[in-house]
């Protein structure tokens, strides 16, 4: 994952040296590709554009791979991909999926697992069938010889995990889990030297297989909601085009900006330092940093920071601080301090496995204790006793939290909303109140015409086509309403763009143009001139289309809801009284952090959603949160969960399905219980053979897995209420 | 009984074709886009050469 810091050249200078063999990989988000369609579309369409190589789209990640000429910037391609109808943005180093390796090594395990069950079951079926004397002999040594490798290799991630524990005196899941294997196998092994009938290799690996189907599916659902979230992230300033000493402006990550380099930034760019304003005057949206909604003029000389979008005209910024010195940087140390109390949460598999471990080796001991003191035998108590490991060991238990999690995570995805992780699940399961942030997550977070209804039919698709060829937040926010509302766009001659003041073209002859308003007005606009016929179009930042019906769902699931907002009192005051909820307003980051750890200190369990970089240390400190997908990368890292699109609902949708997950995970936890009181007394009085081991494994684990599979219907059945 | 000489190799080398064809997918990068493994199948093929191209 390495981000095309290559040696980019500014697309007026042609001075590039490179000679033409010299051949780039770079790498976008395109997070528009929804279709078949599209996949073809942009490979094509980037296939044929001279000096690009190859176009290779990974659909899962929404990712596009090019490997082009370097001649051709990366800035040159985002063109492109825009006029094939696509946002794109240069994919940033991705820091969450960065462990995907574990998924890859639990798969191969399990890979590995599956291979020896099933022929080592080939074998045992005959012993079962009653195959003895010589020929049960042979199997068992065939059966050991494909059993001891498969544990090894299969066992590692228990093992190691187990002996982690063990080394700091604490246990968990995975200490039984290696002791019923370790001695299950040991046992067999016995069996086998000395020509026994009872070998469990079987069942060491079958249990192996069953849980390690758990994990994978854990990971998977994990890695799924990461590569999801990587697809939205990178929308930040990840870097900078700097302005060189001759002239020419080449693009710098964010890391390698340093103090007194000139940055250039463009409108709707937002800014990877703070910096000084050298020349220039603009307004930037600072609502990532503060929550504060309207726009705010800056002029010449003012400082601005890092994370603020420049709403304006292009203007150049003295780096002053870069990276580590940023104002964020004290957010992030807010961060991480707040994050440290999440850590403690226990997941209830291992809440679970804190009463089941010491449970099921006293029970063990015991049996191995009251079979050799009635005179069994020390060989034949320790069969007893393992054989009672064996049957109780957690195979449903440990499929009981992550098949029914995997299931409702992906009803939630295909909704619309990724969740990180299963604990996640487990903490929104628990949510009793919700604070929401204002700007940005009960709101849009982006400006969106007032009223489209100035414009007649011809008007808002000359609009439209104006629109969609600027990156300006203003074109983008009235291209997004426009093409809502059913518009095509028309088709222009010479469009071209003026930076700072705005789109001019000819259409049938006449020319149009998107323009900004001549004089400064109230808030946000922009003038539309057909003709010399001028139509304003006012902007403001909209509710989002279904905050009512949200509310209204986390009302009915017995759930408070407020808003903590960094805005004014004014524009809180305003949308808090329209909602009918109760508001605190000016918050500071450290002040919500303070708002959510007196609500935890009070027994609440509260939910927070948001998305600003001053809403980081809130998500991180909240008991759960979820940031929505336009949110800052600092956020959507922070937070639990991240909803994509425009409504709000997922986030009710989530609080149902949590509930109900784990409704169905306790469901299940009985399920393997009862099993356990009808299996451990059989064992303990030594009827449990092989065979009987089996059986009850997989039966107690297909039904699990079937109970869990009533979840996918269940979400479904949430949403239609919803 | 002979025929188990044969038929249990035979029934280990077919799963050890399995379980190597699985690990060489894995490393090839076979599962790394599924949904779009999924969606390509309907993409109407124009030029011939135009999925044997490098994957970054």
């Amino acid at each position: 994952m390495n981000a095309p810091v290559t040696d980019l050249v500014a697309p007026s200078s042609d001075t590039a040296t490179s000679p033409e063999s010299d051949f780039v990989d770079s790498r976008f988000t395109v997070p528009g590709m929804r279709c078949a369609g599209c996949i073809a579309k942009v490979e094509r369409g980037l296939g044929a554009i001279a000096g690009v190589e190859a176009a290779r789209v990974n659909f899962s990640a929404k990712r596009v791979a090019v490997h082009h000429a370097s001649a051709i910037t990366d800035d040159d391609l985002i063109d492109a991909l825009r006029k094939l109808g696509f946002e794109a943005e240069r994919a940033a180093e991705n820091p969450l999926a960065r462990d995907d390796g574990e998924q890859r090594r639990l798969a191969r395990a399990l890979a590995v697992a599956g291979f020896g069950m099933m022929n080592i079951m080939l074998l045992s079926v005959s012993v079962w069938s009653g195959a003895d004397a010589i020929t049960r002999d042979m199997f068992h040594w065939i059966s050991a010889l494909i059993a001891v490798p498969v544990i090894a290799y299969a066992g590692r991630p228990f093992f190691a995990s187990a002996a982690m524990a063990l080394r700091y005196r604490r246990t968990n899941m995975d200490v039984p889990i290696s002791i019923g294997v370790l001695l299950a196998t040991g046992m067999s092994l016995y069996e086998t030297l000395t020509g026994g009938p009872h070998a469990y290799f079987d069942g060491a690996v079958m249990l192996l297989f069953f849980l390690l189907a758990g994990r994978v599916l854990d990971a998977m659902m994990r890695s799924r909601a990461r590569s999801g979230i990587a697809a939205l992230l990178g929308r930040m300033g990840k870097g900078a085009q700097v302005l060189n000493p001759d002239g020419s402006t080449r693009y710098i990550a964010a890391e390698g900006l340093a103090p007194n380099m000139v940055m250039l930034v463009a409108a709707g760019e937002s800014l990877a330092a703070d910096g000084v304003i050298v020349e220039g005057r603009t307004r930037v949206d600072s609502s990532m940093l503060t929550g504060e909604s309207e726009p705010r003029p800056v002029l010449e000389g003012e400082t601005i920071h890092a994370g603020m979008i420049n709403l304006g005209d292009p203007v150049r910024v003295k780096v002053t601080a870069a990276a580590q010195d940023t104002a964020i940087a004290d957010i992030a140390r807010l961060m991480d301090e707040a994050g440290q109390s999440r850590s403690r949460y226990v997941r209830i598999a291992d809440r679970a496995s804190r009463l089941y471990a010491p449970a099921v080796h006293s029970l063990a001991a015991l049996s191995f204790l009251g079979w050799w003191l009635a005179g069994a035998g020390v060989y034949k108590a320790l069969l007893i006793a393992v054989s009672v490991l064996i049957i109780t060991c957690p195979c449903a238990l440990g499929l009981a939290v992550p098949a029914a999690q995997v299931v409702a995570s992906g009803a939630l995805m295909r909704r619309g909303l990724l969740i990180k992780d299963g604990s996640a699940l487990e903490r929104l399961a628990e949510v009793d109140q919700v604070l929401f942030d204002k700007t940005g997550t009960l709101t849009l977070g982006e400006p969106r015409p007032v009223d489209l209804n100035v414009l007649d039919p011809q008007g808002r698709s000359v609009a439209l086509a104006l629109a969609q060829a600027s990156r300006h937040p203003l074109s983008r926010g009235l291209a997004k309403a426009l093409r809502a509302a059913g518009t095509e766009p028309a088709a222009l001659d010479s469009v071209s763009e003026e930076a700072g003041q705005g789109m001019q073209a000819r259409y049938q002859g006449r020319e149009v143009a998107l323009l900004r308003p001549e004089f400064e007005v109230g808030g946000l606009a922009v003038d539309l001139l057909i003709d010399g016929t001028r139509t304003r179009l006012a902007f403001s930042d909209p509710l989002r289309p279904d905050v009512r019906a949200t509310l209204a769902e986390l009302s009915g699931q017995g759930v408070t809801a407020a808003i903590v907002s960094g805005d004014r009192e004014a524009s809180v005051g305003a949308v808090a009284k329209d909602l009918g909820l109760f508001a605190t307003h000016s918050m500071k980051p450290a002040g919500k952090l303070a708002l959510l750890e007196r609500l935890k200190g009070a027994g609440h369990f509260p939910l927070m959603v948001g998305d600003g970089l001053n809403d980081g240390p809130a998500l991180a400190g909240a008991h759960v949160s979820i940031a929505p997908g336009g949110a800052s990368d600092v956020s959507q890292q922070a937070a639990d969960a991240v909803f994509v699109g425009e409504r709000l609902m997922p986030v009710a949708l989530a609080l149902r399905v949590a509930r109900r997950t784990m409704a169905i995970v306790r469901q299940n936890f009985a399920m393997a219980a009862i099993y356990n009181v009808f299996a451990v007394p059989l064992a303990i009085l030594g009827h449990v053979t092989p065979l009987v081991a089996a059986i009850a494994m997989s039966g107690s684990s297909l039904v699990v897995v079937g109970n869990s599979l009533r979840l996918a219907r269940a979400a479904g059945r949430a949403s239609e209420q919803a | 009984m002979t025929i188990l000489g044969f038929l249990i190799p035979l029934a280990l080398i077919m799963g050890l074709v399995g379980l190597v064809g699985f690990f060489w997918a894995m490393k090839s990068g076979q599962f790394e886009d599924l949904d779009g493994a999924a969606n390509r199948i309907l993409i109407e093929e124009e030029e011939e050469d135009s999925d044997d191209d490098a994957r970054g």
